[in-house]
């Protein structure tokens, strides 16, 4: 039996080695991702492009403007003198938002018990404009608590201190999604391929005539790609945690283990694909279909489950990179160890075997 | 009376509505060459396929080295070697690499293995290019790899599906060449063709047409019966009935 699965695996490590060119993808895509994602995929907003509408000139309205100055988050671009000329710089895509003082703002402050500001917010991209939104009022209502101190006392205040990713860095929360994507599509995509191609090319006639039994070929050809998806995490968390300082609190160790139940559910989805297709085009496209978008999509890598509509967020139960996810954010930003994750590992586990169990069924040893 | 390496009774294989193969019976004696010759579509590679275990019939039994084609099919793996028609062999690899590697799948190993292969390199004068890529190799060439391949293992009995589509004459008489070595030795070998020449060097020959077999003995004894003189003009007038 072993003789029989190390002459597969040989002869599978040797096709990948041949294949140079899907090395170098193979390796260069983790690499150019971590780039990708962290640099260009940012939710953190920086130098927001801020014009300012002061139409009270007074030491208290220069306050104000100076409090969210003050921050990085925004840069002031132009001044302006009324609300038609911030419309026209909102056009020319000069400032995304701007801040309108009113004539009598300091007066206000010291004789009524509220004074309101304008703030106009360019809503062409919704998230940005959420994300301003919420900037803005942040340093508003940090700056109006802190005149209202001098004045009575404050019966509540928080102090909110973000735990785990206290920088809200986006690399921190991107890096672990990617890692569960790409062992996806390596295990999944890429197994789904190797299978198919022998269906394709007839290699998988000639050996099945001989006495492999189905299980010896699946595994023996497996065990690179398990070798190979352990190599591209490893390459992205090291990675990531160089050029983005991405942290790792967690054990390693339990990383691993659970990173193999989830390469484990993976392979069984590249196996149950390739037990369905004839050949290496519908296996690319249905393991694209299958893995890889809703790896992406639905799993809460990039949009928040919470945010989805019901229908979705049923779906989303069922994707087995919605667990990882938990799993590795888990123990890469918190620290957390292997009592309160075991729940998804077992999900995972179940999921594969579940899924291996209806494909070997019609993988048989039979054409 | 000879002993009996293949016995079928009945054998049938329908896919839907259309019958491929249809209750054909026949028996194929130890060291003989059986040759089972038909147009495309006759029936001849889904014949293969169940003797091979790769197919279940729809009915009929048939029995290979004494082995039951339904419930000793992992053993009979073991003894048979088979090519398939479009000798499959991985395009990526070296000819001594594909060679290994079907040793290995026919659990050859180490010591057993390294002979083996070795001895395949010699016999099939395959030495001289055993580290060029199969991918690289002429038509004829890779025929004799396939061929190295599946009787690594020294299988008592060899099926071989068309294995000389698409190779020129020179090649296609050497390969012959070397199934006669191979009987000579003791081995048996089912060979499908439709070639008309090749069904001449078969010790019996069947003649299939629409999943049925219409003929069967030697070939002489086949050209006598039917008054012809070669076995073209044999095939023709059944056929053309």
């Amino acid at each position: 039996m072993f003789t029989r699965i190390l002459s597969i695996t040989r002869k599978e490590v040797l096709h990948i080695l041949r294949d140079t060119k899907s090395v170098f993808i193979i390796f260069m895509m983790p690499v150019l991702m971590v780039v990708l994602y962290g640099y260009a995929i940012t939710f953190d907003i920086k130098d927001i492009k801020l014009g300012i509408v002061d139409r009270d000139h007074t030491p208290a309205s220069r306050a104000l403007i100076e409090k969210l100055t003050k921050s990085e988050h925004f840069k002031i671009r132009a001044k302006a003198d009324n609300a038609r000329q911030v419309e026209a710089l909102m056009m020319q895509r000069r400032i995304i938002a701007a801040l309108v003082i009113p004539k009598g703002y300091g007066k206000s402050l010291q004789t009524k018990p509220m004074t309101k500001v304008q703030v106009l917010i360019d809503g062409s991209n919704a998230n940005t404009a959420t994300i301003v939104s919420n900037y803005i009022n942040f340093i508003i209502a940090g700056y109006s608590l802190q005149l209202n101190s001098k004045i009575i006392r404050v019966p509540i205040s928080t102090e909110p201190r973000i735990w785990y990713n206290p920088d809200l860095k986006s690399a921190n929360f991107i890096v672990p999604g990617l890692v569960a994507v790409l062992l996806m599509m390596i295990c999944a995509m890429l197994t789904a391929i190797t299978i198919s191609r022998e269906k394709e090319t007839g290699t998988l006639e000639q050996i099945l005539a001989s006495p492999v039994r189905g299980f010896e070929i699946i595994i023996g050809k497996v065990i690179p790609y398990i070798l190979l998806a352990f190599l591209v995490g490893g390459i992205v968390i090291i990675f990531a945690q160089i050029i983005f300082n991405v942290p790792f609190r967690g054990s390693v160790v339990a990383l691993m283990l659970f990173s193999l139940v989830y390469i484990y559910a993976s392979l069984a989805i590249g196996i149950f694909i390739s037990s369905r297709v004839k050949t290496q085009q519908t296996a690319l496209m249905f393991s694209l279909l299958g893995t890889l978008l809703p790896s992406i999509l639905l799993s809460g890598f990039v949009f928040p489950i919470a945010a989805m509509p019901q229908v979705l967020r049923i779906i989303s139960y069922i994707i087995p990179a919605k667990y990882y996810l938990t799993i590795i954010r888990g123990i890469v930003l918190k620290g957390i160890g292997m009592n309160f994750l075991y729940s998804q590992g077992i999900y995972l586990f179940l999921f594969g075997t579940l899924l291996l169990m209806i494909s070997i069924k019609r993988f048989s040893t039979k054409l | 009376m000879e002993n009996i390496s293949v016995t079928a009774t009945n054998l049938t294989r329908a896919f839907g509505d259309f019958v491929a193969v249809d209750h054909i019976s026949f028996d194929v004696y130890d060291g003989e060459i059986f040759g089972f010759l038909g147009a495309n579509g006759a029936g001849k590679t889904t014949t293969i396929r169940m003797l091979c275990g790769l197919l279940l019939p729809t009915a009929g039994s048939a029995t290979i080295e004494g082995l039951d084609i339904y419930k000793n099919s992992y053993e009979i793996k073991k003894v048979i070697g088979y090519m398939s028609q479009k000798f499959s062999l991985y395009e990526d690899l070296t000819v001594s690499e594909n060679i290994e590697f079907f040793g290995g799948i026919y659990g050859l190993k180490n010591a057993e293995l390294s002979t083996a292969h070795d001895q395949a390199l010699l016999k099939f004068e395959l030495e001289a290019h055993r580290n060029r890529l199969t991918r690289d190799l002429p038509a004829g060439w890779k025929q004799r790899l396939a061929l190295a391949c599946c009787t690594m293992h020294e299988p008592k009995i060899l099926f071989l599906d068309e294995p000389t589509g698409g190779v020129d004459p020179i090649s296609r008489r050497e390969f012959w060449q070397t199934i006669y070595d191979l009987t000579k030795k003791g081995t048996t070998v089912f060979v499908t063709t439709h070639y008309m020449d090749e069904a001449e060097y078969c010790t019996r020959l069947s003649i299939m047409h629409e999943g049925r077999i219409i003929a069967i003995g030697e070939p002489q004894e086949l050209k006598e019966k039917y008054n012809k003189k070669t076995i073209q003009d044999v095939f023709i007038k059944l056929v053309d009935h």
